[in-house]
C-alpha cells in the first residue's frame, strides 16, 4: 500500500526568500522570473499578510473539485496523493477554475492552445523517491514533505508545544474531505485570505446529491409521459365516440378540406 | 420560375448583416489572437458573458419542448399551429448556444472529446451529452418540415414511425438539462452569492425555464399573428399566459421559501451591489409580470400580454446573467465587465439566429394555419384519429 504524501507548511516559519518558487521553477521548467502571484509560469508563490509569508499551490485535494467537474476527466487523483492534469484531454471549458474552492488552477490566456497550468506535486520527482522540490530548498523547514499520517501527528505536536502561538487549526486536515498540503498558522486563517468556511464536505458531494437523481427523473419521467400520452389520447377517443354531434363534426371537418 | 433579385435593403437587413459581419470578425481574432487578448475572461473570472448568453438561448429554447409535451403528448390538439414556431425557436436556440460553445471553449479543436472521453461525476459532461442528444432529437423533429417543402414523404415516414420515443425522450432530455444547468453551480456555495446559490437551483432552473419558454411562443404568436393571420386564438394565447403565471407562482414559492428557509432572506434587507440586482431580476421577470398575468384583461389584451412576456424574458435573463456573473463578482474587489469583442461576437451570433428564424420562417412551412399534413404525415402517433387531414379521400 502506498503512502499519501503531504507537505505541512508552518507559516510560522516562513521568511519569505523565495527559495520554494525558485526551486519550483527550477525543477518544472518554469521561467525563471520571481512572481508575486500564482500564474501559469508559477506553481507556488508567496502572498504577503503583512508580516506573514502565506505560500500557495494547489492543495491536492483527497476527494479533488476540479477532477469531478471536468467533463472529460482531464484530472486524476493518484495514490500518493498528486491531483494531475492531461493538456491533451483538456477541451477548455475551465470549469475547473470556476469550481476550485481554492481558486488555485491558473489559465494560459494568451495562448491559442491554453492548458490549464498548476502545482503537479512534482509527481516525476516523487516517482523517483524525491521530494518534491519546494520542500527540499526551503532553508526553514517552513515546508515539510512527508507521510500525510505522520505530518498530521507532527503538526498537533506543534501546536502543543507552541503554547498558544499557532492556532489550534491544521488547515487541511479535514476540509472539503481533507487535502494532501497541511497548514499551520500563528493568527487566525481567515485573516491570511484563507476560506475557513468550506466546511468537511467534500465539494462533490454537492453535485453528486444533484446528480444521483438523474436516473430517476429519466425512469419515472418517461413512465409518466407515455402513461399521459396514452390517457390524453384514450380520453379524446372515447369522448369522440361517445358523442356522435362530434363524431360528425369532426367527419364533416374532414370533408371541407 | 422567379427570378432572382437584388435582396430589397431594410433597417432590420443593415442591422443585422452589420452585426454578423463584425461578429465574424471578433470570432477571426479570437481564435487567431487567444481568448485573453480578446475577453475579459480573467483565473479569476473564467467564465463570463458567454456563458450567460447560452443559459439564456438554452431558456429561450424551453419553448420546443413545452409545447411538444403540450401538444403530441399531453393532447391538447388545441395548440398544434405553434409546434412548429416552438422547435424552429429550440432548434435555432441549441445551435446558437453549441456555436458560443466552440468560441468559447478554450481547445476548440477538442470540442469532441466529451464524446469519447466520459465523466459521468461531471455537470458538464451531463449537459454536454444532454445537448447533443436533444439537439438530434430537435433535428428529427425539424425535418419534417424540410423535407416537406422538397416533397420527400418517405423519410417523414419512417421519422414519424419513431417519433413517440423521439418526443419522450426530448422533453426528458430537457428536463434534465434545463435543471444541470443550474446544478453547475451546486459546487460553488463559496463563490455565489446566497442570493442566487441554493440546493435547490436545478429546481429553479427549470420551473423559470417553462415560464420564459411559454413567453417565448406566446410573444412569437403575438408578432407572427399580424397582417390578418391569426395563430392562436386570444383563448388559446390567455390559457397559455395562465400556464406562465403558474410557472412564475410556482418559482417564486419555491424561491422565496427556500430563502427563509435557510436564512438568507437577510441579504434582501440592505441595499448593496448583489441586493439591487437581486430586486431588479426579481420584480421585473417574476413578480411584476405575475401580477399582471393574475388579470384576464391582461391575458387577453396584445399588449398587457406583450409587455408581461417581455418583462418575463427580460428577468429570465437577468436571473441567468446574475447567476453566471453579478452573484460571482464580490464588489468591488473582484468584478467583470465583457470585452467589446465577446459582446460582439454574442450580438453577432444573435443576430444570425433572428436571421436564420426569418429565413426559414419565410421559406418553409412554418406558420401555416392549417398545418401541410400530406398523406404520409399524418400517423395515429401524432394526431387523433379523426382530424387528420387525409387529402387522399
Amino acid at each position: 500500500m502506498i503512502k499519501q504524501k503531504a507537505l505541512l507548511i508552518d507559516i510560522s516559519l516562513c521568511i519569505g526568500c523565495n527559495a520554494c518558487q525558485v526551486g519550483c521553477k527550477e525543477a518544472n521548467h518554469l521561467p525563471a522570473p520571481e512572481e508575486k502571484r500564482l500564474s501559469p509560469t508559477a506553481y507556488t508563490a508567496l502572498e504577503e499578510h503583512g508580516d506573514l509569508h502565506v505560500r500557495r499551490l494547489c492543495q491536492h485535494c483527497e476527494e479533488p473539485t476540479c477532477k469531478s467537474v471536468c467533463p472529460v476527466g482531464a484530472f486524476t487523483k493518484t495514490a500518493e496523493g498528486p491531483v494531475l492534469y492531461d493538456a491533451e484531454k483538456c477541451i477548455g471549458c475551465r470549469y475547473c477554475m470556476q469550481a476550485c474552492p481554492f481558486r488555485v488552477p491558473r489559465y494560459e490566456w494568451s495562448s491559442t492552445r491554453p492548458r490549464v497550468q498548476k502545482c503537479i506535486f512534482c509527481a516525476p520527482r516523487l516517482a523517483k523517491g524525491l521530494q518534491t522540490a519546494c520542500a527540499e530548498a526551503c532553508p526553514t523547514g517552513a515546508t515539510k514533505f512527508g507521510d500525510r499520517d505522520d505530518l498530521l501527528v507532527e503538526a498537533g505536536k506543534r501546536i502543543n508545544a507552541s503554547g498558544g502561538k499557532l492556532v489550534q487549526k491544521i488547515y487541511g486536515r479535514e476540509d472539503v474531505g481533507g487535502t494532501s498540503v497541511l497548514y499551520l498558522s500563528p493568527t487566525p486563517f481567515e485573516n491570511l485570505g484563507f476560506d475557513t468556511k468550506l466546511g468537511n464536505t467534500p465539494m462533490p458531494i454537492l453535485t453528486m446529491n444533484a446528480l444521483s437523481k438523474v436516473p430517476n427523473v429519466a425512469a419515472v419521467g418517461s413512465v409518466m409521459l407515455a402513461g399521459i400520452w396514452w390517457i390524453t389520447k384514450r380520453r379524446a377517443d372515447v369522448d369522440l365516440h361517445e358523442n356522435p354531434s362530434k363524431l360528425i363534426a369532426a367527419a364533416q371537418k374532414r370533408d371541407e378540406k | 420560375m422567379k427570378t432572382l433579385t437584388f435582396p430589397r435593403i431594410t433597417v432590420w437587413r443593415v442591422i443585422a448583416t452589420t452585426l454578423i459581419l463584425a461578429g465574424a470578425i471578433a470570432a477571426a481574432a479570437r481564435f487567431t489572437l487567444g481568448l485573453g487578448a480578446t475577453t475579459n475572461l480573467t483565473d479569476e473570472f473564467p467564465w463570463g458573458l458567454w456563458i450567460g448568453f447560452d443559459f439564456l438561448g438554452i431558456g429561450l429554447a424551453a419553448a420546443g419542448f413545452t409545447i411538444v409535451a403540450a401538444v403530441h403528448l399531453f393532447h391538447a390538439d388545441d395548440y398544434e399551429p405553434i409546434v412548429r414556431p416552438a422547435i424552429l425557436t429550440a432548434f435555432i436556440g441549441y445551435m446558437l448556444v453549441v456555436l458560443v460553445l466552440v468560441i468559447d471553449l478554450g481547445r476548440p479543436d477538442h470540442f469532441w472529446h466529451p464524446l469519447v472521453m466520459w465523466n459521468h461525476h461531471s455537470v458538464m459532461f451531463e449537459i454536454t451529452w444532454c445537448v447533443i442528444l436533444y439537439t438530434t432529437v430537435l433535428s428529427f423533429e425539424f425535418a419534417p418540415i424540410v423535407l416537406e417543402k422538397f416533397h420527400m414523404h418517405a423519410p417523414i415516414k419512417w421519422i414519424h414511425s419513431i417519433s413517440l420515443p423521439l418526443m419522450i425522450i426530448g422533453v426528458l432530455l430537457s428536463t434534465l438539462h434545463q435543471s444541470s444547468f443550474g446544478s453547475l453551480y451546486l459546487i460553488v456555495p463559496n463563490r455565489l452569492h446566497p442570493l442566487w446559490y441554493s440546493p435547490l437551483l436545478p429546481v429553479l432552473f427549470f420551473v423559470s425555464c417553462i415560464a420564459s419558454g411559454t413567453s417565448m411562443v406566446i410573444l412569437e404568436t403575438l408578432i407572427m399573428s399580424r397582417n390578418g393571420r391569426t395563430l392562436l386564438s386570444p383563448e388559446l394565447r390567455a390559457n397559455l399566459a395562465k400556464i406562465t403565471a403558474i410557472a412564475l407562482a410556482v418559482y417564486l414559492v419555491i424561491r422565496f421559501q427556500d430563502m427563509v428557509h435557510r436564512g438568507t432572506i437577510g441579504y434582501m434587507m440592505t441595499l448593496t451591489y448583489h441586493s439591487i440586482a437581486f430586486y431588479a431580476e426579481v420584480l421585473v421577470g417574476f413578480v411584476v409580470p405575475l401580477i399582471l398575468l393574475m388579470f384576464p384583461r391582461i391575458r387577453y389584451s396584445r399588449r398587457g400580454l406583450f409587455t408581461a412576456c417581455i418583462m418575463v424574458l427580460t428577468g429570465f435573463a437577468a436571473n441567468r446573467m446574475n447567476t453566471a456573473i453579478t452573484g460571482m463578482e464580490v464588489y468591488p474587489t473582484r468584478t467583470y465587465f465583457p470585452s467589446l469583442m465577446e459582446v460582439l461576437i454574442m450580438l453577432g451570433i444573435a443576430a444570425i439566429g433572428f436571421s436564420a428564424f426569418w429565413l426559414i420562417a419565410r421559406y418553409l412551412p412554418i406558420f401555416e394555419a392549417e398545418p401541410v399534413t400530406p398523406k404520409a404525415v399524418a400517423p395515429e402517433a401524432l394526431w387523433p384519429p379523426l382530424p387528420a387531414t387525409d387529402e387522399g379521400i
